[in-house]
């Protein structure tokens, strides 16, 4: 890999001269019980090579059979995206050699997929609340998924220079649907942001469809980026690149902000942008030149002839529409209505992943506004802690809820609230758990607290007289003795009220 | 009570019949045929692997399952010798390539399966040209298949392994695959008859695809009831094969018991003869078609104007989807694995494997295919093969209206010299230019010996073909004409090979 870094002009000034067109392909892995084309099953995780058969090895003589629920699943997500379902298509082969592929070709779509056109409507978050740009979709085709190949040895992790590489086909067959975006123009300085956005929306309806985990990290969702630069609206479109690897919202963003200003510095030194993929890199931002077009493979496409042409009938697509649930951005609509939250703060729950769990809270029973706090203040500062989603945390929305409700009782303090969180979230139980375990429980017997009382302000006198004198700003250091004492169990509102009491002074 | 000598004389339903009846162990029918292939099989090659411990495994599990009382398929006990392009767990798979030298598969074919679970005792794996390609079994890596009829003479191919050892006394059945005539053409040059079954009829799972959209299964043996008996075995839906067709085999043992062509309309094609055709292969061919009409069936001419381009396009198609289906063999899973030095990259390694491990006529058609298929040739090649392909389609759907068969010599000339035409692929080719338009049509075909050359004294084939799913025509008009030749000779034409 070359060493020599890519000139990058400054983003503001690289959108100020050209025009960015972005194109997005989507890879979307199905969570069907088993692969595309045979019975094995797809868990996530398993030893290498324990999920295969012939088939999916690609043993001399196996065959492919279509796995109808892979099928009901490309429908579905055709339907969700407005595109005609083809009444006829066929698979297609896909030659070409690389060793995590068990056959040298992949079966795939090529000229007839199953589904055709369509648009997606996606919110680009901007200061001033969210934009809705319309997507429009080329086509979604299925086909199957190749093994995985590490590299062993070396200094790279990289083919080059290994030791040796093994291969795991336990993901080889597992079902694939690809979405191709016509290409998006129009969206200038907010390209980065709108293919994110649209990143973000598939990966909402996919979801909602039920269809697939849609986990970027695990690689059940994977983008690649074309982006090109024109000089103008008015202009044909500029030499493209196609950035695969892309394995993440933020990396979406970032490559299509790093593609556009690498692009704009050679463009701009009066170079041209060569035609090839290109590699994200997470760690570094950087993208790296992979084929050029020069080097490109043909793919000999042609129709697989070990399937036979797939005709779904106008019943059968008709009864998958009325599986159809309610999509995202109506869902959006529609929650933002209930929980009476201005855009701007629902683009954040949005952005926050806490949607899903906030919207369960509330169906377990808490107050809207309770739920989205702890979501997206301690719950979103943990998740950010730990890096993962807000929804992969070890917490029920049922347990949120719980807590919600006790607090709300008056049966734990905010304070307190938060230490049972914290037990949840280390693995303590359910709430009530917690509650029991660690003794977590408002001390509301005022004898009990008068007593802890008299004990600090005989520890405090100076403070104590302070007090008598009128400056009951001091106060404080009294409840706070007390609240250490009593290990934060007591309400601190009702502590100073007692406290006042105690010395005649009014709050 | 059969002495064992004789027992590779009798045919699959007798044999099938003295296990049954317990008037030989099916251990004693597999000795023999065993004993048989140790004497003659180092003249005739027919076999790339014995496999004796599992025949005999096979044939005790019969004899065990008659001794409790269960119910015998009807073939159980039969011997038979499976194309080595068939997979069988366990049992070397070598296609014919270098490339699959030492591979033993994990799996059993379906037609393996379906034969192992009849009870039919599978005695090895047949010789065939390497992956199937070509007509003379000369291109096989282990060596050619000598035809028992004269061992200096090709057997046919792809199938000749499985024809010979039929024609050889070596096993009363075999398996064979046909992608433009594999199993056809070898039948028609060994006196003896071959099958192709309707295109989906038998399954195609463990079957080393050649050509996927022409490759089939079908029977190899002495009489067409036998051939009969063994398709009813092996037929069928499966669903480990989307192209396999779903729907109840056709009727082919009761068709072959009924023999009968009264009423019958015989199409004769009026490409398939004259220019290209041996003459003793025509007279003989003639003769057939004179005695089916003395059977009382009524013979007509049609014509498949588009045969002409048949060939051209069998060999653009074939060649696109081999490439294709040939590049699994790299090295890196299974087989052969040239060049791995440590030095060499894994790209480096997959091409000298496969330099190392295919033969010519793979990489002749590997070539071609990649170039048929690629960018700026593939509707000029690919596409318009394919729409000759729709076009044969159509004048046999013509053809079938003026009549219930079609029927043809089976190939151009009685068996060629090994070595006579292996430097001139086209002139390879050619053998196979009547088998090839059902292939191209998906429809079946069968050929049966219906004499010997007269200039030769070799054996002579005739094609039967009927429309799609109707099978069991082809055994109605190939028993028919095998009763009515075996009246006129007093014996079957096989008594007439040299004795080996
Ligand atoms: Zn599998």
């Amino acid at each position: 890999m070359s060493a020599q870094p890519d000139a990058l002009l400054p983003f503001a000034d690289a959108v100020a001269t050209f025009d960015p067109v972005l194109g997005l392909e989507v890879h979307v892995e199905l969570g069907t019980a088993t692969k595309m084309f045979c019975g094995c099953p797809t868990g996530f995780g398993a030893p290498p090579n324990t999920q295969t058969c012939p088939t999916c090895l690609g043993l001399p003589g196996s065959l492919p059979v279509v796995n109808r629920v892979a099928v009901e699943s490309a429908i579905r997500i055709g339907l969700a995206l407005h595109s005609d379902i083809a009444p006829w298509c066929r698979f297609a082969r896909k030659n070409y050699f690389y060793p995590d592929m068990p056959k040298n070709y992949q079966v795939s779509q090529y000229d007839e997929p199953i589904a055709v056109g369509g648009w997606l409507d996606v919110d680009v978050p901007t200061p001033d609340g969210p934009r809705r740009v319309r997507v429009e979709i080329e086509r979604a085709h299925m086909e199957e998924d190749t093994g995985k190949t590490t590299h062993q040895g070396g200094e790279t992790g990289r083919i080059h220079g290994a030791d040796y590489s093994l291969v795991d086909y336990n993901r080889a067959g597992i079902p694939l649907i690809e979405i191709v975006t016509k290409p998006i123009e129009g969206t200038g300085a907010s390209a980065p942001e709108v293919a994110r956005a649209y990143v973000a929306e598939l990966r909402a309806l996919v979801r909602a469809l039920g269809v697939s985990d849609a986990h970027m990290h695990q690689g059940s969702l994977r983008c690649d980026v074309n982006v090109s630069l024109r000089r103008g609206p008015d202009q044909p479109y500029g030499t493209r690149s196609e950035t695969k690897n892309v394995n993440s919202l933020r990396s979406t963003e970032r490559a299509v902000r790093y593609e556009i200003q690498r692009q704009a510095a050679v463009l701009a030194g009066g170079g041209r942008v060569v035609q090839e993929t290109r590699h994200w890199h997470e760690d570094t931002g950087l993208t790296t030149p992979g084929r050029s077009k020069e080097q490109a493979e043909d793919y000999r496409y042609f129709p697989e002839p070990d399937l036979v042409p797939l005709a779904p009938s106008d019943e059968w697509v008709a009864q998958l529409r009325r599986t159809l649930p309610e999509m995202p951005a109506a869902r959006r609509r529609r929650l933002q209505a209930d929980w009476a939250v201005s855009d701007f703060e629902m683009q954040s729950i949005v952005n926050a992943g806490a949607l899903d769990p906030i919207e369960a809270t509330v169906a377990d029973g808490a107050d809207p506004a309770a739920a989205r706090k702890w979501w997206l203040g301690e719950l979103a500062r943990v998740a950010n802690e730990r890096g993962v989603e807000v929804g992969e945390l070890p917490i029920f929305p049922a347990d949120v809820a719980r807590v919600v409700a006790l607090v709300e009782s008056g049966a734990l303090t905010d304070t307190l609230a938060r230490r049972v969180v914290d037990g949840v979230l280390a693995g303590e139980g359910s709430p009530d758990d917690v509650v029991a375990a660690r003794g977590l429980k408002v001390v509301d017997d005022d004898a009990a607290l008068l007593a802890a009382i008299d004990e600090a302000l005989a520890a405090n006198a100076e403070v104590a007289e302070k007090i008598r004198g009128g400056k009951v700003q001091a106060a404080g250091v009294v409840v706070g003795a007390v609240m250490k004492a009593t290990r934060g169990q007591a309400d601190a509102a009702r502590v100073r009220e007692l406290l006042l009491a105690r010395l005649g002074v009014s709050g | 009570m059969a002495q064992p000598a004789d027992l590779t004389r009798l045919t699959a339903h007798d044999l099938a019949t003295a296990v049954a009846a317990g008037e030989v162990s099916a251990v004693e029918v597999a000795q023999a045929h065993l004993d048989r292939i140790s004497a003659v099989d180092e003249a005739v090659h027919a076999f790339l692997h014995v496999d004796t411990d599992g025949a005999l495994a096979a044939a005790r599990a019969v004899d065990a399952a008659r001794a409790a009382g269960e119910r015998l398929g009807p073939l159980a006990g039969v011997p038979l010798g499976l194309k080595d392009v068939l997979t069988m767990q366990g049992v070397p798979t070598t296609c014919g390539s270098r490339i699959l030298e030492g591979w033993r598969p994990a799996y059993d074919a379906t037609v393996t399966r379906r034969l192992k679970e009849s009870g039919v005792v599978i005695l090895g794996k047949t010789n065939m040209d390497e992956f199937a390609m070509g007509s003379s079994t000369e291109h096989s890596a282990y060596g050619p298949t000598h035809n028992p009829w004269d061992l200096e003479r090709i057997p046919g191919g792809s199938g000749g392994g499985s024809a010979a050892a039929v024609a050889a006394f070596e096993a009363p059945l075999a398996i064979g695959t046909d992608t433009g005539g594999s199993i056809r053409q070898p039948a028609a040059v060994t006196g003896t008859v071959g099958v192709k079954p309707t295109y989906g009829g038998v399954s195609r799972y463990g079957l080393v695809a050649l050509a996927s959209s022409l490759d089939q299964a079908g029977p190899c043996a002495r009489t067409v009831l036998d051939a009969a008996l063994l398709h009813e075995v092996i037929g069928g839906h499966d669903p480990h094969d989307s192209t396999s067709i779903d729907a109840p085999v056709p009727p082919v043992v009761e068709a072959a018991r009924r023999a009968d062509v009264r009423g019958l309309r015989v199409g004769v094609v009026r490409e398939l003869s004259g220019a290209g055709y041996q003459v003793g292969v025509q007279q003989r061919f003639d003769e057939a078609v004179a005695l089916l009409e003395e059977l009382g069936a009524e013979v007509v001419e049609v014509s498949c104007p588009h045969f002409t381009y048949a060939l051209a396009a069998y060999y653009l198609i074939l060649p696109s989807e081999c490439s294709s289906n040939l590049a699994r063999f790299d090295g890196i899973r299974y087989g052969l694995r040239a060049g791995d030095d440590g030095v060499r990259s894994v790209e480096e390694v997959m091409s000298t494997t496969r330099a190392a491990g295919f033969g010519d006529e793979a990489i002749r058609r590997i070539i071609l295919g990649t170039y048929a298929l690629s960018a700026g040739y593939y509707d000029a090649y690919y596409g318009s093969a394919q729409k000759v392909r729709t076009l044969i389609t159509g004048d046999f759907r013509a053809a079938f209206e003026q009549a219930d068969v079609l029927v043809s010599p089976t190939a151009p000339t009685t068996a060629f010299r090994l070595g006579e035409k292996l430097a001139d692929p086209l002139a390879m080719y050619l053998n196979d230019v009547a088998t090839i338009p059902a292939n191209l049509a998906g429809i079946p075909g069968l050929s049966l010996p219906v004499g010997l050359a007269p200039e030769d004294g070799l054996p002579v084939g005739l094609q039967v073909m009927a429309p799609v799913l109707a099978d069991d025509r082809l055994y109605r008009v190939g028993a028919a004409l095998e009763t009515a030749l075996l009246d006129r000779w007093g014996r079957p034409l096989l008594e007439e090979a040299p004795s080996l």
